[in-house]
């Protein structure tokens, strides 16, 4: 019976499929940038296997309102290849460390006509079976305040000062309440020496001992 | 005495409402497309009904905390009120509840005042929200009057 047993695992094992798993490629939702500035698109993957040799990323560029897209970086083969014809000429960098899942690239001297998709495409053969991830840049001449931010912080600061009030008012009804204690003990002792002055005018009575039953 | 105590916390109810009203709905300016400020624009084109986002300026964001900061301070003197309905001692006063309420018509106030002076459509009517904030103001402060006369017997 263990005999069977055993078998079944180990053919089991061995029918196991050792096929391509999914890799999951993981960017940025939406980055803001000033005109001028330089900003790191960041690219990240997560897959089953150690990464190998052979691992690549793939930067595409969509520009805003248009459908055509346009790589701009490549990396393969432990080499980094950059846009050497396009509008991102001698403007993108790559700066990740494929070694750890980190395929990065750092694009310098923002214009508005960068705004636009890009896409980060990860591959770690055997895995290469996964979705694409986009990161949506947007160029400002200066950043605007975000919607809320500004609530928040009257919100916070407001509610926070009051919390403060309602312990500072608590912790002085605590500590006038201590003073009140301690006020009335120094009292008691100048009570108390004035006491023993007017004892030693007087003479102490004789003491009786009474014997123990 | 407790027709007293029901009528002051109707009126307070009603300040309660109104405040809520005042701050969720999106109706303090209309023209004759749609309403706007203070989270959506809505508005109706010829295509049909959107909506937006309102503006993220620095005083539409004041406007909107100081309405939600009155809504809570509103709120917060409720359930003061009944807190100190159960707890006072005979002939005590609603300080804490009488607080809480005139903080938030001061708010109200703010926030009022801050959004007629910055709007920037000086042509586009006013909305309902609008209107019921400026009434908010007074009922609220005058309910927070009523507590500090108040006092609370047997």
């Amino acid at each position: 019976m263990l005999r069977v047993l055993a078998l079944a695992v180990v053919v089991l094992l061995g029918i196991a499929p050792e096929p391509s798993q999914a890799i999951s490629i993981y960017t940025g939702w939406e980055r803001h940038a000033l005109v001028g500035s330089d900003i790191r698109l960041s690219c990240s993957f997560f897959s089953w296997r150690f990464v190998s040799d052979d691992v690549s990323f793939t930067w595409i560029y969509r520009p805003d309102g248009s459908r055509e897209t346009v790589s701009i970086a490549h990396y393969a083969g432990g080499e980094a290849y950059t846009d050497n014809k396009g509008r991102f000429k001698d403007r993108v960098e790559f700066v990740g460390n494929p070694k750890r899942r980190d395929g990065s690239i750092l694009i310098k001297n923002l214009d508005f006509s960068d705004n636009g998709t890009f896409t980060c495409d990860a591959k770690n053969p055997p895995d290469i079976v996964g979705r694409p991830s986009s990161v949506r840049l947007l160029v400002f001449e200066n950043l605007p305040i975000q919607a809320g931010v500004i609530t928040g912080a009257i919100i916070g600061v407001v509610l926070g000062l009051l919390v403060l009030i309602v312990v500072i008012y608590y912790l002085m009804r605590f500590l006038v309440a201590r003073r009140v204690f301690s006020l009335s003990v120094s009292k008691h002792g100048k009570k108390k020496k004035e006491g023993s002055q007017q004892r030693q005018l007087w003479t102490p009575p004789p003491l009786t001992c009474y014997p123990l039953p | 005495m407790l027709l007293i105590l029901l009528g002051v916390l109707v009126f307070h109810l009603v300040v309660l409402i109104l405040l809520i009203v005042s701050t969720a709905s999106s109706t303090w300016t209309v023209d004759a497309t749609g309403h706007t400020d203070l989270w959506y624009n809505c508005h109706s084109d010829p295509n049909g009904y959107k909506c937006l986002q309102a503006s993220s300026e620095d005083w539409i964001q004041a406007v909107q905390a100081l309405m939600i900061l009155s809504v809570v301070f509103c709120f917060t003197s409720l359930i003061a009120f009944l807190y100190q309905l159960f707890r006072l001692v005979k002939g005590g006063h609603f300080y804490f509840t009488s607080i809480f309420q005139i903080l938030a018509s001061v708010f109200v106030m703010c926030g009022a005042i801050i959004y007629t002076v910055m709007r920037p459509d000086s042509d586009k009517d006013y909305g309902y929200a609008y209107v019921l904030a400026w009434v908010a103001f007074p009922l609220s402060l005058i309910s927070g009057l009523c507590y500090l006369i108040l006092r609370k017997k047997d």
